[in-house]
């Protein structure tokens, strides 16, 4: 069953048949896209600091983050 | 019996969203293309209007967008190849601000064929531009023959045949 | 006191979470329908603080293979020399030198990417190893990504005696961790993440070269080795969001919850700024973590085996951790090579403070490398440990 919800949550979301128009236009994404808009502008950079932090506390985890940019295609 | 209810009224709910979302195009093919008016680089005003009698192919287009930018010297060759036989290329810019794209064709591409300006968007909303970049091919009596969403290497030859085809008419 | 074989703990922590951090390198989609930009990197990186210097290059490369594959390639050494508090109580400075070597893969299907990766971190004493799967999908006209990885990892634990491995010293560890997330573009200049990460170790989860003071039975404090569970579980949940400012900036905001099952409870905040101008884009970060201990740690315990699980690391005591971080990147042409669409010079520094609540600076009862001070402070008398550590980036970066 939550597999069936999942299934339509996706299918609807991909664009296949989507009754939630995007407030925010294809052609509206100049701000997102801008490359300091971006949660990880740069790699290495983002992966050594994390190091450093994690050698050094308990913590671990839940560092990273996805999304935004241009959405094209 | 839960169950049963359950699955009918979730079949019923998918049947439902799936009437409802059906997407309603602005734009259909062999549907006339939308009439507009935009500024230009050169500073004129241009209108669809006036290209009446031509194969218009309508890229919308950004410099934030890398697709876009990827396609461009591709779009420059077909407009070259094609404008012998009417036809044109038509560039929609979509940034409110053109300066970010004066520049970027000043230095990077130089292409011959017109750039518009849609700094309102009203256009893009016009044409329901549900993809960045966006191509929209009008035939020489102004409907709308193809839409393409997106840009992937490879798909100029789907353009190409398009208007070879349409360019005959 | 003869105690060659207590003389790494600190990089013992290193290595062990050395491949967690190395997935940053995967989560770098910029979207995804689009592959992750093609480019390269060169760093070099030097970390400074309580005695302990870690400095060595990070050279990171992404190429695109066809239309639907993108593959990135990350060498990364660590050079150590370390005479950190921990080593100053039980012996003698050392040196090692820690290798690490990734290799990942993101294929694009529509509007989905799927990764896999995996991560080899070597040293003399400590073996990693880890492999990871990821899907990242877009929905909703790509306001909404929702992410979800795996990963696998299995280390050999060894300990060096007086500079050679004991071959009777032979351990394991493996961990799992599982990530979901999901970011959505709220308006035209804002967007918001969601993470959450559950992390699982089992088996050898201690260093072979630590141990716990206690209060023995003549008054005087003695040491022992430490005792950990053998399991471990972690959660952790956190909020990012970004918001585009109208004069062309960015302002973030970042929070982070942590729990697991050996007690420790853990805050982040961090809140930073991007400001570009011109061919110059300069950034500020402002980071606070706060850690409440682990139940089976002390700083001095009262006698001999006083619990089943025993530990004085002070990365599992209470304390907090303000971080100030600055940074510059200036982006320029190399016109005789036209390959390159463009390149950058970067620097970023990182000042950090940490101020531990129950570990104190135990060289003032033990004294340092076996040497007594000249009034050695009563055990449990000595001054709360402070640590301060400045942290240097220096990376070149081509787009091709």
């Amino acid at each position: 069953m939550r597999a069936v919800l999942l299934a339509v949550i996706v299918t609807l979301g991909t664009g296949a048949c989507s009754p939630i128009e995007p407030w925010v236009k294809p052609y509206e994404r100049e701000n997102i896209a801008d490359p300091i808009m971006a949660f990880n502008r740069d790699p290495i950079s983002q992966a050594y600091i994390d190091h450093v932090y994690e050698v050094r506390e308990a913590a671990r985890g839940a560092t990273g983050s996805s999304g935004g940019g241009c959405g094209c295609n | 019996m839960q169950s049963k209810q359950f699955g009918t009224t979730l079949a019923r709910t998918l049947a439902l969203v799936l009437l409802v979302a059906t997407p309603v195009f602005a734009v259909s093919t062999s549907a006339p293309a939308p009439g507009f008016s935009l500024p230009t680089r050169g500073g004129q005003t241009l209108k669809l209007a006036d290209l009446r009698g031509q194969v218009v192919m309508i890229n919308f287009w950004a410099t934030w967008c890398g697709p876009c930018r990827q396609e461009m010297p591709l779009l420059e060759k077909i407009h070259k190849k094609y404008k012998p036989l009417g036809f044109t290329m038509l560039g929609v810019n979509v940034e409110p601000d053109p300066k970010a794209a004066e520049a970027w064709l000043a230095k990077e591409m130089p292409v011959t064929f017109p750039i518009a300006f849609d700094t309102d968007s009203q256009v893009s909303k016009l044409y329901k531009v549900a993809g960045m970049p966006s191509t929209v091919i009008v035939d020489r009596k102004g409907n709308v023959r193809v839409i393409h969403k997106g840009y992937k290497p490879g798909d100029e030859n789907e353009y190409l045949a398009q208007i070879r085809a349409l360019v005959k008419e | 006191m003869s105690s060659t074989i207590w003389s790494r703990p600190l990089r013992f922590t290193i290595s062990r979470c050395a491949s967690l951090a190395l997935l940053a390198l995967s989560t770098q989609f910029a979207a995804a329908t689009v592959l992750p930009e093609e480019r390269a990197d060169v760093m070099y990186h030097r970390y400074d603080g309580g005695d302990v210097t870690v400095d060595g290059p990070s050279v990171l490369v992404r190429k695109n293979i066809g239309e639907k594959l993108s593959v990135a390639a990350n060498y990364y050494t660590d050079f150590v020399t370390s005479a950190s508090i921990d080593v100053q109580t039980s012996a003698s400075a050392y040196e090692e030198t820690r290798n690490q070597y990734s290799l990942s893969a993101d294929v694009l299907n529509g509007k989905a990417v799927y990764s896999l990766g995996y991560i080899r971190s070597s040293e003399s004493d400590y073996q990693a190893d880890t492999a990871y799967v990821g899907v990242s999908q877009s929905l909703f006209g790509d306001l909404t990504t929702i992410s979800f990885g795996y990963r696998y990892g299995s280390n050999e634990i060894g300990r060096n005696v007086a500079g050679v491995l004991d071959p009777d010293f032979n351990e394991e560890m493996k961990t799992q961790g599982y990530t979901a997330g999901v970011s959505q573009i709220l308006t035209r200049s804002m967007i918001l993440a969601l993470n959450f990460e559950v992390v699982t170790d089992e088996g050898f989860l201690r260093s072979p070269y630590r141990s716990v003071r206690f209060i023995d039975i003549d008054g005087s404090q003695a040491l022992q080795s430490e005792s950990y569970p053998n399991t471990r579980t972690s959660n952790a949940a956190s909020l990012r969001g970004k918001y585009f400012l109208p004069w062309r900036a960015a302002a973030e905001l970042g929070l982070r919850y942590y729990t697991d099952t050996w007690g420790v409870r853990s805050q982040t905040i961090d809140v930073g700024y991007t400001h570009p101008r011109g061919k110059w884009t300069f950034d500020g970060l402002v980071r606070y973590y706060q850690q409440d201990r682990a139940d089976f740690y002390q700083d001095l315990f009262p006698r001999r085996n006083f619990a089943n699980f025993l530990s004085r690391d002070k990365e599992l005591a209470t304390y907090d951790n303000v971080t100030l971080t600055v940074g510059a990147s200036y982006e320029f042409r190399i016109p005789r090579l036209a390959w390159i669409d463009k390149s950058s010079a970067s620097i970023r520094y990182s000042f950090l403070t940490v101020n531990y609540d129950d570990f104190r600076d135990a060289t003032k009862s033990l004294g340092k490398f076996g040497v007594l001070p000249d009034e050695p402070l009563a055990p449990g008398a000595e001054p709360l440990y402070k640590l301060d550590a400045s942290v240097m980036q220096v990376f070149f970066s081509i787009w091709f």
